[in-house]
């Protein structure tokens, strides 16, 4: 299947099973829609007629170029996956999410933790349930060498004791184990002092450093426990994270939630680059569609015409540079053909613990008691829900297999589908047609930047 | 003259043998926490 889109100016062609991005003129761009594969090495003469804007000459070339495309597997590819998906079994689990605090000192009106405790006690995890979860993570990850903990909430850094003890007990085991351990750490920063900077700027490979651009845009939606500012307390100390995360080549993100307050929220980017930030995410808001500052399908036509803007922003070489994570994509070297078929691994090889050591399939699953997959202390796992998340893909999902970004979004958040259609495998709506959108900006840059190098 | 040009040749086919490794990052341990992304993510098989 292709999928066609006109984007900063060029007409894109995107070849879906074999991943090939093309530029085409405009004959071809109108020529794709008149042929499918297995295509004929005669062009159809009726061709001609019905590109009556382009001479013959045009026509013919272009059916030849595009006939080469297909016998060269990089046009209207045929799609061998379903065999790869078939055989899918569980994976050793790799990857968890921690959530140290079922407590926050912010009130984010958004929160899907409900404001940091997940509908039940504001509670923290012990030192020795985050011990437990290593040895827990190292014992169900069999030959897998890395492995990825991030450190969530609630608010991490409420639980700050449990943190270092769980790092310190992990790099103490890693290698005796033949592991190695990446931390991340997820946060709204305002308890940050040099102390904590320091120890995560050492220990943590990533950190998310959670903020949602312009001050009014910020403070409306994350305000502090007495309703106060959070941007001003949390802004200098995110520039000093960032600032020794740059001298030391560490990676970070600031990471902005938008909603129906701010549908501009290319505005909120292009502020947080004017703070010195360069690695930029906005994460579209996971809300009931009841709630006032929930995106609903009357939003998308704003949403998409903001994404143009931020992508004609990020094209033009006179702005400041930065990366938005959402419009970043490796065509060459990105994850294989396997790691697509089922995108984040939640339940799967990924899964999140809470306080009391529960095990949930990811952070979004956490205080839903049907999904409690067993607890780190006993050592036991849900194999029913491990093998039902195995088999939950792009083949398994509703209307997954005919889409044109199965291979980008690997079926889209299984807690979303969840949480907004009731199934893992119904994909919810709206999240695909943004990350459609995204993923047409984020080709066009790709684009843009290797037709200035060809030029 | 051309009439296409291609950016990327496309050998996503190629990967489906030999993938699945397990080495790459979780994609939800990134940036995201909220919606899938995956193709930004890095192959890490060779390291």
């Amino acid at each position: 299947m292709i999928h066609k889109f006109r984007q900063l100016g060029y007409n894109i062609v995107l070849d879906t099973e074999s991943n090939a991005v093309h530029v085409v003129d405009d004959c071809a761009y109108e020529m794709l829609d008149l042929i499918s594969a297995p295509m004929n090495e005669n062009m159809p003469e009726v061709f001609i007629m019905m590109l009556n804007d382009f001479s013959e000459e045009q026509v013919r070339e272009t059916y030849s170029e595009l006939y080469e495309l297909w016998q060269k597997g990089a046009l209207f590819c045929s799609d061998d996956y379903r065999r790869f998906s078939d055989t899918m079994v569980k994976s050793p689990v790799k990857s968890m999410c921690l959530n140290v605090a079922h407590d926050c000192n912010l009130r984010c009106g958004y929160c899907f933790a409900q404001t940091g405790d997940f509908g039940g006690e504001r509670c923290v995890m012990s030192p020795e349930t985050g011990k437990a979860a290593i040895d827990f993570l190292i014992k169900s990850s069999e030959n897998r060498e890395n492995l990825e903990l991030d450190f969530f909430g609630g608010e991490p850094l409420m639980a700050w004791d449990t943190v270092v003890e769980t790092v310190k007990y992990a790099r103490s085991v890693e290698k005796q184990h033949g592991k190695h351990f990446r931390f991340t750490i997820t946060t709204n920063g305002i308890l940050l002092d040099d102390e904590k900077i320091k120890f995560i700027n050492s220990e943590m490979s990533n950190c998310v450093l959670s903020l949602d651009g312009r001050r009014e845009v910020n403070d409306k939606m994350r305000p502090t426990v007495n309703g106060g500012s959070s941007y001003d307390v949390i802004v200098p100390k995110f520039q000093k994270v960032v600032e020794e995360r740059r001298r030391a080549n560490k990676d970070y993100y600031v990471r902005a939630t938008f909603t129906k307050n701010n549908l501009d929220f290319a505005d909120d980017i292009i502020h947080l680059r004017s703070l010195g930030f360069t690695q930029l995410s906005a994460e579209p808001v996971v809300a009931d569609e009841k709630e006032p500052y929930a995106l609903t399908m009357d939003d998308l036509p704003k949403i998409f015409s903001e994404y143009d803007r931020l992508c004609e922003y990020m094209a033009d070489e006179n702005n400041p540079r930065f990366n938005f994570f959402h419009f970043m994509v490796d065509i060459d070297q990105g994850p294989c053909a396997i790691k697509r078929l089922r995108g984040c691994g939640c339940g799967n090889d990924y899964v999140a613990v809470e306080p009391h050591g529960d095990i949930y399939p990811c952070h979004q699953f956490v205080g839903i008691e049907n999904w409690k997959m067993g607890n780190v202390a006993d050592g036991t796992l849900n194999e029913d829900i491990r093998n039902y998340f195995a088999k939950t893909h792009i083949y398994s999902k509703n209307g997954c297999s005919g889409c044109w970004a199965k291979f980008y979004c690997s079926g889209g958040c299984n807690a979303n589908a969840f949480i907004y259609e009731g199934d893992c495998r119904t994909p919810h709506i709206i999240s695909c047609e943004m990350q459609k959108k995204r993923l047409e900006c984020a080709l066009a840059l790709v684009v843009n930047k290797s037709m200035k190098e060809y030029e | 003259m051309s009439h296409v040009i291609t950016i990327n040749k496309g050998n996503l086919k190629a990967t489906a043998e030999k993938g699945g490794c397990g080495k790459c990052q979780s994609s939800c341990q990134s940036a995201c926490k909220t919606s899938c992304t995956v193709a930004n993510q890095k192959c890490e098989a060779e390291r």
